[in-house]
């Protein structure tokens, strides 16, 4: 390839806010649930019903909004998109084209050693369709509209990113972001966060953009570097061969690692938007700005900050706990119960992570107590159970959370401090292990190790080794 | 004694008093349909059995003295675009030919609450899109007082149902002048109020910036009363307004003096039938005589309120109106393949001629390249026409126009030339383009036999200042019923 070529990615990202209910009806936001059983005649478009705009939502747009640095409009407006689609029970989206809550902010990221910013045009709140379930055996479609109207943001980025590291490094910040917030969980899986992925290719050193294409489909970060790079490569394929780019969307089938054009531009569909007419103009007075903005949580930043000087645990530590809100949340709360913020931060980064790993989950799942690590620390700490005996009960607590104090108790892990008994068994212990003895007497000093394990094991872990240690030299010599 | 022949608080006082049950006003309304039904047909479903049921319950919160309100047990009708839990909603629709609802519309809730008993549902033009009432689905409702002119419309049935005394008030629906002109055209008391006065929640749409649902009655006295009744701030609504006052009855008055009434020029010129000319000038000086100010004035941009109209309302209506796709409820062909076969099937064979008219205006206004020149074009004349009225309204506390042209035309001349019935709107369009409350009033009857409306006009939430023009004029004209429905008995009321 003689040329080099430079990647011009700008994204669209959906994201599924955390409301309760839905954003033009009382219907819950529920995850599952049977279908079309979170349903009203509003999100099921049934004649004669009217939208009233969720209160919640707009507080979560403007949030997301200020924390991206955006200019928050201080009025805004609905529109309605029309086009028909059985998912969508009106034929037409309300969604915001004319007056959208929140414009030109940026996001910094970092990727590699770089920083950069990158710009966001707009935000918009809209409305979630329904889910079509196709039905094989009968050859029909059923429609199910528990999504139907779940509040959504739509933030549209300017093409400021030049390659699969910068979009997911931007993704990962507005996820943390938004996390932070409260405002969404920001599951890619699960669909609570969707990115577009627009892109197009150039020579490098030109100021111009090249045609750009529409991706759709991402469900991981994986698949969206996968799409990226797919992507670049059949553009500057088509370019080398003389051929032109054509202004479409495709989507991305991440299975077999290829993209299929879905409608070009000559037949992208008219919307025929205009302005809702059955909602009013929404007004952000100074007021409600003013609290939305002292409601506003600290950041990941800002957290980073804070831990060093409140904590003084190392720079890395910090920013993997911080990588997560949820993970933060419950070391903060660990680390006031108990008062060791190290060791609080030591359980999280070892075996917290190591546990996740193992079970394939991610630091949102975490699900015990804050306190039950607490008490555990406080535990090992006083002596109560060794290090071995405590790893033991922590994944009890992950997988269970159970009460570490109940637990020790009812399973009898608590170190035995009764020397006489302890000698008892280290007298038995020595009986049984002539050889063993003989070659730590013949100065074979490795060989208290295993008259240790073998003691540990007879006691079931419930002797400090270093006392076991100690005594056994002591009867030995 | 004729029951049918009282208005709503007339009867409402008798059945308070005992002196008629709840089931007797019931029987005597259906005993009426059952009478004229037949010619005039204002009904798309009469809700017998369960209006005899309906009456006994209210009956017994009556004498538990739980009902107490001038409205309780008094029998009436809802246009058929108001959602009724469990009754057909049809809006005049094939495409709803099987559409019962799960909820009743917040307006009837409201009159239910006040022990009203529902006859049945209205009909009216298709989706409310017509001013004769003859683009229903379910056939032509016919004019009362002369069984081969129409109705008006849209709420046709409604304000027929009234004057034939099948009902002793009815909901109507005003987009563009559908409660007024066919209550003047059928000779009856129309008010459409200030947008956001009445909620829409349970109106099946068509212009939902402009859409107000209102009293089609006997009298003014009614109106207001009914008014009192359905107006309110409703959550469900975001363009529903909380109002100061709602104490319509309270401008209940024979009192003009003072009253500074302005006639705008461009309402009395050429188009205007003559004799309706001649009747409204005349019941405007008796006004005078009553202490009445009233002088003549400009009011511009009339011309281009019907263009302004029926580009916002097509514009909304074509998006109102896609949701009714086969898909969820009503009408869905009966063979097609695959979705889009079967939207353009259950469309084509669901919609009416002038509903597909509005929807196809509405779409090419709002598509692409277009909707500046004209969808925002009529936006900004709307807002321009605000203006003119907000200037007059300094001035003047009534504007009165006439309700349509002509009075009520023959049937089937209308529908041959769309362009000739949009026309005939230019009284009443301005009115809901910004969003001030009208009533029409019956003035006369002309050489035809055929009622004469008078409409008043108000400013925004200033309903009781026509309401009080309206009642004086009444006790200057009084009230005719039409033969058919005064079969037994000749003249008016008093």
């Amino acid at each position: 390839m003689a040329k080099q070529y430079e990647t011009v990615i700008g994204l669209e990202v959906h994201v599924e806010l955390a409301a309760k209910t839905k954003i033009f009806c009382g219907c819950s936001t529920k995850f599952g649930g049977a279908p079309n059983t979170h349903t009203c005649p509003v999100c099921t478009g049934m004649p004669g019903s009217l939208p009233v705009l969720n209160r919640q939502v707009v507080e979560y747009a403007a949030a997301i909004g200020l924390a991206a640095n955006c200019e928050i409009a201080r009025v805004c407006k609905f529109d309605r998109k029309n086009y028909f689609y059985p998912d969508n029970p009106q034929n037409y989206q309300i969604s915001q084209l004319y007056l959208p809550i929140a414009r030109n902010g940026y996001i910094e990221i970092e990727c590699g050693n770089t920083r950069k910013k990158v710009r966001i045009h707009e935000m918009h709140m809209e409305e979630d369709a329904g889910k079509l379930v196709h039905d094989e055996w009968d050859d029909t479609s059923l429609v199910d509209y528990n999504r139907s109207g779940v509040p959504l943001v739509e933030i549209v980025s300017e093409p400021d990113m030049r390659s699969a590291d910068e979009v997911i490094a931007y993704l990962e910040k507005l996820r943390l972001i938004i996390q932070y917030l409260g405002a969404s969980d920001c599951k890619l899986q699960e669909g609570s966060m969707r990115a577009d992925v627009n892109l197009s290719v150039r020579e490098t050193g030109s100021t111009e953009l090249g045609t750009r294409t529409e991706m759709k489909n991402l469900n991981s970060f994986k698949a969206i570097s996968r799409a990226i790079e797919g992507e670049r490569r059949r553009q500057i394929e088509l370019l080398e061969e003389g051929k032109k780019v054509v202004q479409e969307t495709r989507r991305w089938d991440d299975n077999k690692e290829v993209s299929h054009a879905m409608r070009s531009k000559e037949d992208a569909k008219d919307y025929r938007y205009f302005p809702e007419p059955d909602l009013v103009p929404i007004v952000i007075s100074d007021e409600w700005l003013a609290k939305i903005k002292a409601r506003q949580p600290e950041l990941r930043t800002e957290k980073l900050e804070r831990y060093k000087k409140e904590f003084d645990i190392p720079r890395y530590d910090a920013e993997i706990i911080t990588g997560s809100k949820h993970m933060a949340d419950i070391f903060e709360a660990v680390a006031a119960v108990c008062g060791k913020p190290k060791k609080a931060a030591n359980w999280l980064i070892v075996e917290t992570l190591r546990l996740l790993k193992e079970r394939g989950q991610e630091p949102e799942d975490i699900c015990f107590d804050p306190e039950n690590l607490a008490k555990l620390i406080a535990m090992t700490e006083a002596g109560v159970i060794n290090s071995s005996v405590a790893k033991e009960v922590f994944e009890k607590i992950f997988d269970e959370n159970v009460d570490p104090e109940k637990y020790v108790e009812e399973q009898g892990l608590k170190i035995e401090n009764d020397e006489g008994a302890l000698e008892e068994v280290l007298a038995k212990v020595i009986a049984e292990n002539p050889q063993a003895v003989s070659d730590y007497k013949g100065g074979k000093k490795k060989a208290l190790g295993a008259l240790v394990g073998q003691t540990m094991k007879a006691v079931k872990g419930k002797a400090d080794p270093g006392t076991v240690n100690r005594k056994l030299k002591e009867m030995l010599s | 004694m004729d029951i049918t022949c009282l208005t709503a608080v007339e009867l409402g006082k008798k059945i308070r008093a005992g002196e008629i049950s709840v089931r007797e006003a019931v029987e005597a309304s259906l005993a009426q349909i059952d009478k004229v039904e037949k010619d005039v047909h204002a009904f798309v479903t009469i809700n017998r059995e369960e209006a005899l049921k309906r009456a006994d319950e209210v009956q017994k919160l009556i004498d538990a003295g739980e009902l107490t309100g001038p409205l309780a047990g008094v029998p009436m009708a809802v246009k058929d675009n108001m959602c009724t839990e469990g009754v057909l909603t049809t809006s005049g629709s094939k495409i709803l030919g099987n559409f019962v609802p799960s909820y009743t519309a917040e307006a009837m809730k409201r009159l239910e609450a006040a022990g009203a008993v529902m006859l049945g549902k209205t009909n009216m033009d298709e989706f409310a899109m017509g001013s004769t009432t003859e683009t229903s689905y379910y056939g032509v409702t016919r004019n009362p007082w002369n069984l081969e002119h129409v109705p008006g419309g849209s709420s046709g049935g409604s304000c027929a149902a009234v004057a034939a005394q099948e009902c002793f008030y009815a909901l109507g629906s005003d987009t563009g002048g559908s409660i007024r002109q066919p209550s003047a055209f059928c000779g009856v008391a129309g008010l459409k109020p200030t947008y956001g006065t009445v909620s829409r929640y349970g109106l099946i749409a068509y212009g939902s910036s402009l859409d107000q649902i209102g009293p089609a009655a006997r009298d003014v006295t009614d109106c207001a009363s009914i008014l009192e009744v359905i107006a309110g701030h409703d959550p469900k609504d975001s363009t529903s307004v909380g109002r100061e006052s709602y104490a319509f009855t309270s401008a209940l008055t024979e009192d003009v003096q003072g009253m500074r009434i302005g006639i705008p020029r461009d309402y009395f010129g050429e188009g205007l039938d003559k004799e309706i000319k001649d009747t409204i000038l005349q019941t405007v000086k008796e006004l005078e005589k009553k202490g009445a100010i009233v002088e003549e004035f400009d009011l511009n941009l009339v011309k281009y309120a019907i263009p302004a109209y029926y580009v916002i309302a097509s514009a909304e209506a074509g998006s109102n109106l896609s949701r009714f796709d086969g898909v969820k409820y009503g009408y869905r062909t009966e063979e097609y393949e695959g979705l889009h076969n079967m939207y353009k099937k259950s469309r084509s064979e669901g919609f009416g001629a002038e509903v597909k008219r509005r929807i196809m205006l509405g779409s090419f206004v709002l598509s692409s390249g277009y909707y500046d020149a004209y969808y925002l074009k009529a936006l900004r004349t709307k807002a321009l026409i605000k203006q003119e009225f907000d200037r007059a309204f300094a001035k003047y506390d009534v504007i009165v126009a006439p309700a349509a042209p002509t009075t009520a035309p023959k049937l089937g001349s209308s529908l041959s030339d769309p362009l000739k019935m949009y026309l005939s709107d230019v009284y009443t369009v301005s009115v809901n383009l910004a969003g001030l409350p009208g009533i029409s009033v019956p003035a006369g009857i002309d050489s035809k036999g055929l009622p004469i409306g008078m409409q008043l006009i108000g400013d925004c939430y200033q309903e009781n200042k026509i309401i009080r023009a309206a009642y004086t004029v009444e006790r200057i004209r009084g009230y005719a019923r039409p033969q058919l429905a005064a079969a037994d008995e000749k003249g008016g009321r008093q």
